[in-house]
C-alpha cells in the first residue's frame, strides 16, 4: 500500500507542476498515469511540437517543458505508478483509498485529478441495442484471441487494428467477415494487402463500401445486418461482432465516482479548484468552470490555489503563510 | 470580406445561419462553440476525440484538403461519409461562404 499525502491522477504538466506547488507547502505526492510514460498528451501525441505559450519560454518543446518539469519537481521526491489506470475511489476515516486497474492501492489524505483529456476508449458504433449484445457477442477489443477459435467473427472498421486482427484471427477463426465503408484502407499498406490477398484467397469474407446497421440475437449476439454501397440489407450469421473504429477520450472509471460532471468535464469552484467532493480536487484540461481555457497556463495557476487549500483540508488547524521562493528558497524532502 | 455565412444543421435537423469572422484565425469548431453548438472539443482542437465531426453537405468541394491526421481520425468513425470533416481543422476563411454543415459527432459525446 502506497501512502502519501496528495495522489494526482495524470502525469501530464498539470499534475507535474502541482508536485512543486505542494513541494512548498510540505506535501508529498504521487502521481499516477494511465500511460507508461510522464507527460500525459505531450509526450505522447506531440513530443517535438513547439509550444508558444509557457511564461518566460518564447518557444519550448513539448518534450523539453515536459523534461523541465520533472527536473523542477525533483527537490519534492515524487513517487509513480505508470501504465496503470485508477478505477475506484473509496472514502476512508482519514482520506481516500484508490486502486488502480492492476491492483495497486494508494492510500492518501487528497485526491488532484489532473487527467487531461481522460482515458482513450473504444469507440462504440451507433446502432441501436448494441450496449445489449456488449459482452454477449459484442467485443470493442481483442483480449484473447483464442476466444474466437472456430467461431464466425465479424470486424468492422478500416484501421490498424482491424486489419491486424482481421489477419490475426483469419488463422484460428470458422469465418471471418471485415465490414469496412470505404474502398481502401488508410492502415499500414503491408497490412491491407495481406487482407486483399485473403479476401482473393477465399479465407475472409471482405464487404467494402459496407456499413453496419443492426444486431440482433437471442440474449446473445447471433446475427448482424449489413448495408452495401447500393443501399441492399444483408443479414449475416455471428458469434462474434468486434467494432474496431478507434478510440475516443472519455472520463473513465473517474464518471463512476459521484463528481459532479458536465460534459465529459469535472465541474470545480474556481475559488481553488475543489469538486463537490471535500478533498478532491480537478485541474487542467479535464475541469470546467464558467471562462474555462484549456490551457497548460491556466492548469499551473489552478494547481497553486489547489496546493493552498488541500493544505488547509489536510490541516485545518495549522496556520498558513504563504512565502515566496525568491525568498525562502526551496526545502527539498 | 470580414464577415462571412455558414448555415448549420443541428441534430434536431434545424438550419440557422450564423455570421463568422474570417480575420480571427479561428476553426470552425470554435465558431460552433462560440455560438452554443453542443461540440464538446475534447482535445481542444488537436484532430485527436472527433467530438467536433461535420458532415459538410454544401460547399464540401472548395475547402482546403484534410490533412492525414484529420483523415487517420475520420477513416475511424463508423459514421463518416465522402464529406466528413473535424471542424477543429477548418480554419475560416472566403471560401467557406455560403457553406452548409451538420453536426456529426457520435451521440455518445453530445
Amino acid at each position: 500500500m502506497i501512502q502519501t499525502d496528495i495522489c494526482i491522477i495524470g502525469a501530464g504538466p498539470v499534475g507535474l507542476f502541482s508536485v512543486f506547488e505542494a513541494g512548498l507547502l510540505k506535501l508529498r505526492c504521487h502521481l499516477v498515469d494511465a500511460l507508461p510514460q510522464v507527460g500525459g498528451q505531450l509526450s505522447e501525441i506531440y513530443p517535438k511540437k513547439p509550444i508558444y505559450d509557457i511564461p518566460g519560454f518564447p518557444t519550448v518543446k513539448a518534450q523539453e517543458l515536459v523534461d523541465n518539469l520533472m527536473e523542477q519537481i525533483k527537490p519534492f521526491n515524487p513517487t509513480f505508478t505508470l501504465g496503470e489506470r485508477l478505477d475506484t475511489m473509496e472514502k476512508t476515516a482519514t482520506g481516500f483509498q484508490l486502486k488502480t486497474s492492476d491492483g495497486t492501492e494508494i492510500d492518501c489524505k487528497v485526491v488532484v485529478i489532473a487527467g487531461g483529456l481522460g482515458c482513450f476508449e473504444p469507440r462504440k458504433p451507433p446502432i441501436v441495442d448494441i450496449a445489449k449484445f456488449e459482452g454477449k457477442g459484442v467485443h470493442y477489443m481483442v483480449k484473447d484471441p483464442e476466444t474466437f477459435r472456430d467461431k464466425n467473427v465479424i470486424l468492422a472498421g478500416g484501421g490498424d487494428s482491424a486489419l491486424d486482427w482481421t489477419i490475426e484471427l483469419s488463422k484460428i477463426a470458422k469465418k471471418i467477415t471485415l465490414i469496412h465503408r470505404n474502398e481502401t484502407f488508410r492502415g499500414a499498406p503491408d497490412s491491407a494487402e495481406k487482407v486483399f490477398d485473403l479476401a482473393k484467397e477465399g479465407k475472409i469474407n471482405l464487404l467494402l463500401k459496407s456499413n453496419l446497421t443492426s444486431v440482433s440475437g437471442n440474449g446473445k449476439l447471433n446475427a448482424v445486418k449489413v448495408q452495401g454501397a447500393d443501399k441492399s440489407e444483408l443479414e449475416l450469421e455471428a458469434d462474434y461482432l468486434i467494432p474496431l473504429f478507434g478510440l475516443s477520450p472519455k472520463l473513465g472509471p473517474i464518471a463512476e465516482w459521484g463528481l459532479s460532471i458536465d460534459k465529459n468535464a469535472i465541474e470545480v469552484n474556481t475559488t481553488d479548484y475543489s469538486t463537490n467532493i471535500p478533498g478532491v480536487y480537478a485541474i487542467g484540461d479535464i475541469n470546467t468552470y464558467p471562462g474555462k481555457l484549456k490551457l497548460i497556463l491556466c492548469g499551473f495557476h489552478e494547481g497553486a490555489l489547489m496546493a493552498q487549500s488541500a493544505f488547509k483540508h489536510i490541516y485545518p488547524d495549522k496556520h498558513l503563510s504563504f512565502k515566496y521562493t525568491t525568498v525562502n528558497g526551496i526545502e527539498s524532502f | 470580406m470580414a464577415d462571412i455565412k455558414i448555415r448549420v444543421q443541428d441534430y434536431t435537423g434545424e438550419i440557422k445561419e450564423i455570421e463568422a469572422p474570417t480575420d480571427m484565425n479561428l476553426s470552425l469548431m470554435e465558431l460552433l462553440k462560440a455560438n452554443e453548438y453542443p461540440v464538446l472539443a475534447t482535445c481542444g482542437g488537436m484532430a485527436l476525440c472527433a467530438t467536433c465531426h461535420v458532415k459538410v453537405e454544401e460547399g464540401f468541394e472548395k475547402l482546403s484538403e484534410s490533412g492525414d491526421n484529420e483523415l487517420d481520425m475520420i477513416d475511424t468513425l463508423p459514421n463518416a461519409e465522402y464529406n466528413s470533416r473535424l471542424a477543429c481543422q477548418l480554419r475560416l476563411n472566403d471560401a467557406m461562404d455560403g457553406m452548409l454543415v451538420r453536426l456529426a459527432a457520435d451521440e455518445n459525446d453530445l
